[in-house]
């Protein structure tokens, strides 16, 4: 389907120097050969995404529990197939030759490099922890099983089809992709609530999609191409008249990505939105979500509007600056003892955070290749991910008996030991202070990306926003070790089956905590992602 | 490879590591009991380690790296594993050990309890963790861990306040971790700037280059973020104003060991970082650290002076806290001087200040216990506390630390400041010698001062009256656990003064080097 489509654009590249003839001497180079093992990953889980709504339709009540499990096997899977994709050079396919300016990939519509696999990695897996964490509220929360399971990893192939993408009609089809579904799943509560978040996730999303849309057209009416690669050489060589154009276009492009990735001033859905999903789906978008934006907006910047890298780097650096502070000046004025709190917190600091992943990207306007700090904010979106999923893991286990504000979390240490301390572990990791080393070395590549380019005043921010930061975030982890108080949890206390948690939760946490620390003990492990250029 | 250092950090972290595991048992006051004990084992090995470091140091070369460990730990950002001791970490490091020995074995017998205080396990977790990040910031020879090891105290050193303090706890130990947070991270800025300017972490590669390589522009820059990190750490004037609460809030071992080893961090890094990794950027800054040094000196002595002064409310804590301020302001002041005889002299009061306010916080803290308050005016009453009347032994090693702190000769308060001032009355080639001179003037008004509020604290703790009303009845006197770990601390606080050449001996070839002298 994509390749169709991309094939179809090519002959229209008019303006180039390189033009295809629209007779064909040769049908038979239309008939493309697919790579199956590069499209493996986003592809599974695709599949595994029809296989469930299917089985869904078939299956009897009680076996529905299995759904989940089917689809984490499915995103396990989809995992798996990264591995054959690590070695050697990278893969390509839904090529078209001869597209202008065509080096090695740039005629490619999919380029499974380094750069895609480690943001699959980050959308598949973060999904799986998605996943695992939503066995429980599924049963708990009466949603619909297969529906949910079914958007759910739609979503995922979306966002792991996105940064693979090169070309800016991919882009946009795996953005929504990945967005569509989410809108769904925000509102599967079907309480006044989510039906408020989800509508209001859905006209903004919507508003940036169409407004993302009008810059592609512009750009692609520009240059000439929809192909990443090509559209910076298109841009470069653009006429003088189209150059108000062509700028046009890659602001409102660039605005699009900056709502998915709630880059203020398009992040006032995110409390909102949050609060009213269920719990892992919250979680899921915090990572996921913002994944695929941050992915498509590196793609969109660093390649295609590589002409405009000052242009961008700067408004990127404004951003980034703008975001951070937002965030947590939100998250500061956030009252601990309202429902909700502790989701809503979560919330404004991933507001926070993602300021601190656009850092690498404004950096990589102004370094000369432009590619290298893109590695900071991979490395740092990966810790970013495992910890905060796992924050979200520790709010749902016990949200489940106690309320999610943060004052549910007073004496969280006498009454759940292991819980508490992985709790704080994360917490810790978000702020970036050891124990939490990982956070610590993941703050450490993004103000050294700053650094690196010259972008002194923003490190400077940065620094002044980490320790607001540290602020709340140690405001709470002192709650956990707090006397407990009233004790709110005694009441039940009595039964001893709601004391266990579930073995999903249970597996989420300790995986999510385990990997934390081994990445604390070995950074390298994760910051090799850093350590030089991704394409 | 050196096993001992590495032992050195691994024991206290593998000790903090078994007290999340429940193996002390199930029974809350004996699990306390245990940990309290595992506490002073492991501590105590950490010092024999320490002492076995400082006796196979070869102290004919100190100022060569000894025990040196190197290895790659995050190629990607070129962080290594590097650790080996000098003439200027070695006596640090002994000091570490010893403090926190003696702060465990002081707390086996009286850590704080009542209502909210957790249990000893946690005590004992994160104080061992707050030894790893102490002994890693003296053993370390790459930028980022030693960055990584400034942030490791933060957290035990902030629940160490937030739950075992007193008073306005919880704003204090905010305060303390935002303020040093926001110092340390400001000084990340300026180890990465030198990082990627110079292309390297290692700090011996970087002190071998002695700024070459580096225009004087990113010195300047990157001497100034540093300057300004540890400057919040040191503390100097005017960033001090976390540490009087800090102090006034912390349990007393905390206290002990803020004043006898985090401050010390600071100036460690002045003398291992600044000097000679950044050399024309500190001499551009020099002048400005002894100006804030001096006002320094003489605003911790002015401060002490009004919270000594009777009705004023003035808390003994808090009183120490800001003469740790002007203390510091000396080392600092030796340190700007940039001579060997000004950094050796501040070395040595960094050590000497070690001893001493450790001593006085035990005492004060101890004075603390028994009033149940430190309230100055409380304590006296209207003729004095008369401590050398209820508690003779108490009084006179209150006496004994208080003459120590303000430089009788003879103590090791003595050499420290006589030679950072003397470091200041001739500075390095370059420095304005005038405006030193001025300095130096300034902190010698500070010596004065000094003497003042020390004793006219001596005068209203340890004179008086014994019959007058007070506010307890009795006063225990010295117990023998306290006089078990205070004793080691008197002692070397005599012995540095009787015999300075035994830390100067250590330090000075290793000043040299640093100053690209030697």
């Amino acid at each position: 389907m994509l390749a169709a489509q991309t094939a179809a654009l090519g002959p229209h590249s008019t303006g180039q120097h390189t033009v295809t003839s629209l007779a064909v001497a040769n049908p038979g180079s239309l008939i493309q050969s697919v790579d199956w093992v590069a499209i493996a990953p986003p592809l599974i889980a695709a599949v595994a995404a029809l296989a469930v709504l299917v089985t869904d339709l078939f299956l009897p009540e009680r076996y529905k529990k299995w759904l989940g499990r089917l689809t984490a096997a499915g995103l396990a899977l989809a995992l798996i197939a990264l591995l054959p994709l690590t070695g050697g050079s990278p893969r390509a396919t839904f090529c078209v030759q001869n597209v202008a300016g065509a080096t090695d990939n740039a005629g490619c519509s999919y380029v499974a490099d380094h750069f895609a696999l480690v943001f699959q990695l980050l959308a598949l897996g973060g999904a799986l922890i998605a996943a695992l964490l939503s066995a429980h509220t599924v049963e708990d929360e009466k949603l619909p099983r297969g529906e949910y399971w079914f958007l759910l990893l739609s979503s995922a192939t979306g966002a792991a089809l996105l940064p693979a993408s090169r070309d800016l009609a991919t882009l946009v089809i795996a953005l929504e992709v990945a967005s569509l579904p989410a809108f769904a799943l925000v509102a599967l509560r079907r309480d006044g609530r989510g039906a408020e978040a989800a509508l209001k996730f859905f006209v903004s999303s919507v508003t940036a999609t169409a407004v993302m849309l009008l810059g592609i057209g512009f750009v692609y009416a520009a240059s000439g191409s929809l192909h990443l690669g090509a559209v910076a050489q298109g841009l470069e060589h653009a006429p003088g008249q189209l150059k108000p154009l062509a700028e046009a276009g890659a602001v409102l492009t660039l605005v699009g990505f900056a709502f998915k990735v709630a880059a203020v001033p398009f992040h006032f859905w995110v409390p909102d939105t949050y609060t009213g999903a269920p719990l892992p789906v919250a979680g899921y978008l915090s990572v996921v979500g913002k994944a695929a934006g941050l992915s498509g907006l590196a793609l969109a910047t660093t390649v295609a509007f590589r002409p405009y890298a000052h242009t961008w780097g700067l408004a990127l650096a404004v951003l980034a600056a703008l975001t951070m502070t937002v965030g947590n000046v939100g998250a500061l004025r956030q009252r601990f003892d309202t429902r909700y709190s502790a989701v809503r917190l979560l919330a404004w600091s991933s507001v926070g955070q993602a300021g601190y992943l656009l850092v690498p990207l404004a950096a990589a306007g102004y370094a000369p290749t432009g590619a290298d700090p893109l590695g900071a904010t991979a490395a740092y979106a990966l810790i970013y991910g495992v910890v905060n999923l796992g924050a979200f893991g520790v709010v749902a286990a016990v949200g489940r008996r106690a309320g999610t504000s943060v004052d549910d979390f007073r004496g969280l240490f006498a009454r759940r030991r292991w819980t508490a301390l992985a709790l704080a572990f994360f917490l810790l990791c978000l702020a970036g202070l050891p124990p939490g080393v990982i956070g610590l070395f993941g703050k450490v590549v993004v103000f050294r990306a700053a650094v690196d380019a010259g972008l002194g005043w923003l490190a400077v921010v940065m620094a002044v926003n980490v320790v607001v930061a540290l602020y709340y975030y140690l405001l709470w982890t002192a709650r956990l070790f707090a006397p407990a108080g009233d004790e709110p949890a005694s009441a039940g206390a009595g039964a001893p089956d709601e004391r266990r948690l579930p073995a999903s939760l249970t597996a989420t946490l300790g995986l999510t905590a385990s990997v934390a620390v081994v990445l604390s003990v070995a950074p390298q492990l994760v910051l090799q992602v850093a350590g030089g250029s991704l394409f | 490879m050196n096993a001992v250092l590495i032992a050195l950090l691994l024991l206290p972290l593998l000790g903090a590591a078994l007290t999340l595991a429940p193996v002390f048992g199930a029974d809350r006051a004996v699990a306390d009991r245990r940990a309290l004990r595992w506490n002073t084992v492991v501590t105590g090995a950490v010092l024999l380690l320490a002492v076995a470091l400082a006796a196979g140091f070869d102290h004919d070369e100190p100022a060569r790296m000894q025990a040196t460990t190197d290895v790659s730990w995050i190629p990607a950002l070129h962080v290594r594993l590097h650790l080996g001791v000098d003439g200027v970490s070695l006596p640090l490091i002994v000091l570490t050990a010893l403090l926190t020995f003696l702060c465990a074995l002081y707390s086996e017998k009286r850590l704080p309890d009542g209502d909210g205080v957790p249990s000893a396990q946690a005590f004992v977790g994160l104080f061992l963790l707050l030894e790893v990040g102490m002994l890693a910031t003296f053993a370390v020879l790459d930028l980022l861990l030693f960055f990584l090891a400034f942030e490791i105290v933060l957290i035990p050193m902030y629940f160490l306040i937030a739950r075992w303090g007193s008073g306005a706890k919880a704003p204090a130990a905010n305060r303390f971790i935002l303020y040093t947070l926001l110092g340390s991270a400001v000084m990340l800025l300026g180890f990465l700037l030198i990082g990627s300017k110079a292309g390297t972490f290692d700090m011996q590669a970087l002190a071998a280059a002695h700024g070459s390589g580096l225009s004087h522009t990113t010195q300047v820059i990157a001497a100034l973020a540093i300057l300004v990190g540890l400057a919040v750490k040191a503390p100097a004037w005017p960033l001090h104003s976390w540490l009087p609460d800090a102090h006034t809030a912390a349990p007393t071992v905390g206290s002990v060991l803020l004043a006898g080893v985090l401050l010390k961090m600071g100036t460690y890094g002045l003398v291992r970082v600044l000097l000679p990794i950044v050399p024309d950027g500190t001499s551009t800054l020099a002048p400005y650290l002894g100006a804030f040094a001096a006002v320094g000196i003489v605003y911790g002595s002015l401060a002490c002076l009004a919270l000594a002064r009777p009705g004023s409310k003035g808390d003994l804590k808090r009183l120490i806290a800001y003469s740790s301020v002007g203390h510091m302001g000396f080392v600092l002041l030796g340190i700007a001087s940039l001579t060997p005889v000004g950094v050796n002299g501040a070395l040595f009061a960094n050590i000497a200040h070690g001893l001493i306010t450790g001593l006085l916080f035990f005492v004060v803290g101890a004075i603390k216990d028994r009033y149940g308050t430190a309230d100055l005016d409380t304590l006296s009453g209207a003729t004095g506390a008369a401590l050398y009347g209820r508690a003779p032994r108490l009084g006179a090693l209150l006496a004994f630390a208080a003459v120590a702190s303000l430089g009788l000769p003879g103590l090791a308060g003595f050499w420290g400041e006589l030679l950072a001032m003397f470091g200041a009355f001739d500075p390095a080639e370059g420095l304005s010698r005038p405006a030193f001179v001025t300095y130096m003037v300034l902190a010698g008004l500070g010596t004065l001062l000094t003497a003042a509020y020390l004793l006219i604290v001596v005068k209203r703790v340890c004179m008086g009256d014994p019959e007058q009303p007070a506010p307890v009845a009795e006063v225990a006197e010295l117990r023998p656990y306290e006089a078990v770990s205070w004793t080691p601390l008197a002692a070397l606080t005599l012995l540095a003064g009787l015999w300075p050449a035994l830390l100067l001996g250590l330090s000075n070839p290793a000043v040299k080097h640093l100053l690209g002298g030697g």
